[in-house]
């Protein structure tokens, strides 16, 4: 390992001076990378929020220490945008769009037949851990709204039923996927 | 022959991939000769996925809402048999549609591929870039842009010239040129589309506007909700190094620029010339007092220019064809092009590009084709949360910066919503202010708070809970949000709520006063009654409603206890027999 990243901290400050293993290891080439370019921040975060998913308090604290800012200034700038995620999220990201065609198309409906099949609020994950709700401002395919985005794959012309089937499909795909892999291990054990 | 399919973020969303997939499986199967090819966005949103069939000879033929079913019988039928399939194929008056348009932006978008720099290169990709910086002085080309008449695109629309000048005027030799790609208005793609189907246009619009100021680097500030339009800008970047547009010495005129992309983080505000600089330097997107413009003191306090994407992608055409050229289309005032994203209840959504100077009525009715299903059309939204509700009455009000500034809305970044009678003014409102509340960066008070009382305002007013003097209330917040605001969030948040008080008050009264949403479109303020004509007793409605307010025997007429219903609408949603009443 180079000695420039064996500088890295371990991301903690209980006082065992980088003696537990650091748990953000995958962000150094990252911190390395944007270290000499001012105002690469918000880049960070985002880079970060890619590896872990989301924003954790440690891992902020992680990331002041090593850009040489307050873990108030990372919390501030983090908080101010809405990309950035403070909570896991689930295996499928579900963001709804809330622009103003999809509003006058009925996004609130969508919506609800959202919250009513995954029994989950905006904002919230499924406690199965597979479907989170987010709504966003407009995701700009506004002629094909009502409009979600699960993922990268975008959804449009959405009705009660389309989201519905969706939805399903997914939970489907997700619950034969895990057969699968039962069967897989357990022939593996055998 | 080729094969050329439509592969914008909508295209995509309506199946391209899969439409695409599907061909080159045939092509396999079949062992043909043919290629796939991808473009960007034509602008038919409503025809995705598109695919065209191109002849050797050049002749095009367009089939529209393509499904993966479909393209067996495109290759069989059409391109090895005899038969035309006209039934897939566009109709004549999609044809027309198309041609009733003035295509400078979106003059390439939908005809070449966007991921490949030849493409761009044979339909004259960079000569004007190529003539800027080999041929005219910076003053020159500020002077055929004055000439051309071109303002900001992106809302404010402050003249491009003024803003070059100021930026190269101002002492320093470091200089920015930035593009505003922060398309944050609910309701506004063109941006993403041009991205999408035509980075060049951008990239080069950049490259002449840095020429004139005297900008080496170039920031392109992205949102990242817009990962396809990522993508396909950083390849072509990417090819634009590669080709000698971008970097070093270029067309060995000893200029250099060099362009990089960031991406937003999603904030509204960031559209403001000043929260975007802070956001590029890695701060909270919060804006400052101007002066000093950043013109003066920009990007790490340097002079910078600060323009969006449409206006850019104007300038290549500009100077091919001559500032005179833009400056004969449109109105005296507003020259040239804009492009529009005609969205809700028209009947063909897309984008448009038009000649300044058109009615409102040319666009929604003519091009757009009218409301859906025929319905009455009530209202059309311009500028976003900064625009306002123009009326049917003023439908005949030209397409001009001035002329529909005048109504109270804005011309904005060319989002054009469309709304009919089943659309509640007020919910729209509370929509927008919903929005601009959240969005509010928190540095104005009038605009924190003020915002936020509105919103509790409209949400009582909808919620069948609105008081006398509710309206007079929100008119006084209304102008004092916009006295008290720095920058242009706040100074114009109150527009939807003044315009729909201004042409709707109506409906806000009826709200207030007669507990009625005549669009019935705010559920509190609706009553559910079931029509003893038509329900069979069934039992649905009964069965699924949550708070146990329907009552009622098998197969006979069942009834809604008023106290109990809590308005969620599952009864209206189940009766199969249309014997839920909804008033």
């Amino acid at each position: 390992m180079s000695q420039e990243k064996q500088e890295h901290g371990h991301g903690c400050d209980c006082g065992c001076h980088g003696e537990q293993p650091n748990p953000f290891v995958e962000l150094n080439p990252v911190l390395d990378h944007y270290a000499d370019i001012p105002g690469s921040l918000i880049t960070v975060l985002q880079k970060a929020q890619e590896l872990y998913g989301f924003l954790s308090i440690e891992l902020m604290r992680y990331i002041a220490i090593e850009t040489h800012n307050s873990i108030a200034k990372v919390y501030g700038v983090a908080t101010f945008y809405t990309q950035f995620r403070f909570e896991p999220v689930g295996k499928y990201l579900i963001m709804l769009c809330q622009g103003t065609a999809c509003h006058v198309n009925g996004s609130k409906m969508i919506e609800e037949a959202v919250m009513d099949f995954l029994e989950i609020k905006e904002g919230e994950t499924t406690p199965d851990g597979l479907f989170t709700l987010n709504n966003v401002a407009c995701l700009g395919c506004c002629s094909l709204s009502p409009v979600m985005m699960i993922n990268d794959d975008t959804y449009g012309q959405l009705t009660k039923d389309k989201v519905t089937h969706i939805l399903a499909e997914l939970k489907e795909a997700v619950n034969n996927e895990a057969t699968v892999s039962e069967t897989v291990s357990q022939e593996v054990t055998a | 022959m080729k094969i050329v399919i439509g592969e914008g973020s909508c295209g995509i969303a309506a199946g391209a991939h899969k439409v695409q997939n599907a061909f080159e499986e045939i092509i396999a199967e079949k062992g043909l000769d043919l290629s796939v090819e991808k473009t960007g966005c034509i602008g038919t949103c409503y025809l995705e996925p598109i695919v065209d069939v191109v002849d050797d000879g050049g002749k095009k033929i367009t089939f529209v809402n393509v499904t993966a079913d479909d393209t067996r019988r495109i290759i069989e039928d059409y391109v090895l048999g005899e038969n035309e399939l006209k039934e897939l194929q566009i109709s004549e008056s999609d044809i027309t549609m198309i041609g009733k348009q003035k295509r400078i932006v979106l003059r390439n978008s939908g005809i070449i591929d966007p991921e490949r720099i030849e493409d761009y290169l044979a339909v004259d990709g960079y000569l004007a870039a190529k003539k800027c910086l080999t041929e005219l002085t910076p003053e020159e080309i500020i002077e055929t842009i004055k000439i051309a008449g071109l303002k900001g695109r992106g809302g404010a629309g402050f003249p491009t010239w003024f803003k070059w000048d100021a930026a190269k005027k101002s002492p320093g030799k470091t200089k920015y040129m930035v593009c505003n790609a922060d398309e944050g208005d609910p309701g506004a793609f063109m941006d993403r589309s041009v991205l999408e189907s035509d980075p060049h246009a951008l990239i080069e619009g950049m490259l002449i506007g840095a020429k004139a100021i005297g900008a080496n680097e170039g920031v392109i500030y992205v949102r990242a909700e817009y990962p396809l339009a990522i993508v396909r800008l950083q390849n072509a970047i990417d090819q634009a190094r590669k080709k000698g547009f971008l970097g070093h010495n270029l067309f060995e005129t000893g200029f250099d620029f060099d362009l990089r992309i960031k991406a937003g983080a999603g904030a509204f505000v960031c559209g403001e010339e000043t929260a975007l600089i802070a956001s590029l330097e890695g701060e909270r997107g919060m804006p400052r007092l101007k002066p000093p413009f950043p013109a003066q003191k920009g990007y790490w306090n340097k002079p910078t220019n600060i323009n969006n994407v449409e206006t850019f992608a104007n300038v290549p055409w500009i100077f091919r064809n001559g500032g005179d050229a833009y400056a004969a289309l449109g109105t005296k005032e507003s020259k040239g092009t804009k492009v529009f994203a005609l969205t809700g209840k028209v009947k063909k959504g897309g984008l448009v590009e038009i000649p300044m100077g058109l009615t409102l009525h040319d666009v929604i009715f003519d091009i757009g084709g009218g409301i859906k299903q025929d319905k009455a059309f009530k209202a059309v939204q311009m500028g976003g949360p900064s625009g306002g509700c123009i009326p049917a009455s003023l439908l005949d009000t030209q397409i001009d910066y001035a002329e529909i500034t005048k109504t109270g809305a804005i011309m904005g970044s060319g989002g054009m919503v469309v709304m009919d009678e089943t659309t509640c003014m007020v919910d729209m409102a509370r929509f927008f202010l919903d929005f601009t509340c959240k969005e509010s960066c928190g540095k104005c008070t009038y605009c924190r708070v003020g915002t936020t009382r509105m919103l509790e305002i409209l949400n009582r007013i909808t919620h069948g809970k609105g008081q006398d003097g509710d309206i007079e209330l929100l008119e006084e917040l209304c102008y004092k949000i916009k006295d008290g605001s720095m920058c242009g969030l706040g100074q114009t948040a109150p527009n939807p709520v003044l315009t729909t008080i201004k042409y709707f008050r109506n409906e806000y009264e009826d709200h207030i006063y007669h507990k009625k949403c005549t669009a019935k479109s705010c559920k509190p303020l609706l009553t559910y009654t079931i029509d003893v004509e038509k329900c069979v007793g069934c039992g649905a409605c009964k069965k699924n409603c949550p708070v146990d307010a329907i009552a009622g025997e098998k197969k006979k007429v069942h009834d809604i206890n008023q106290d109990t219903c809590i308005k969620c609408g599952k009864c209206f949603s189940v009766c199969k027999f249309d014997s839920v009443i909804i008033d």
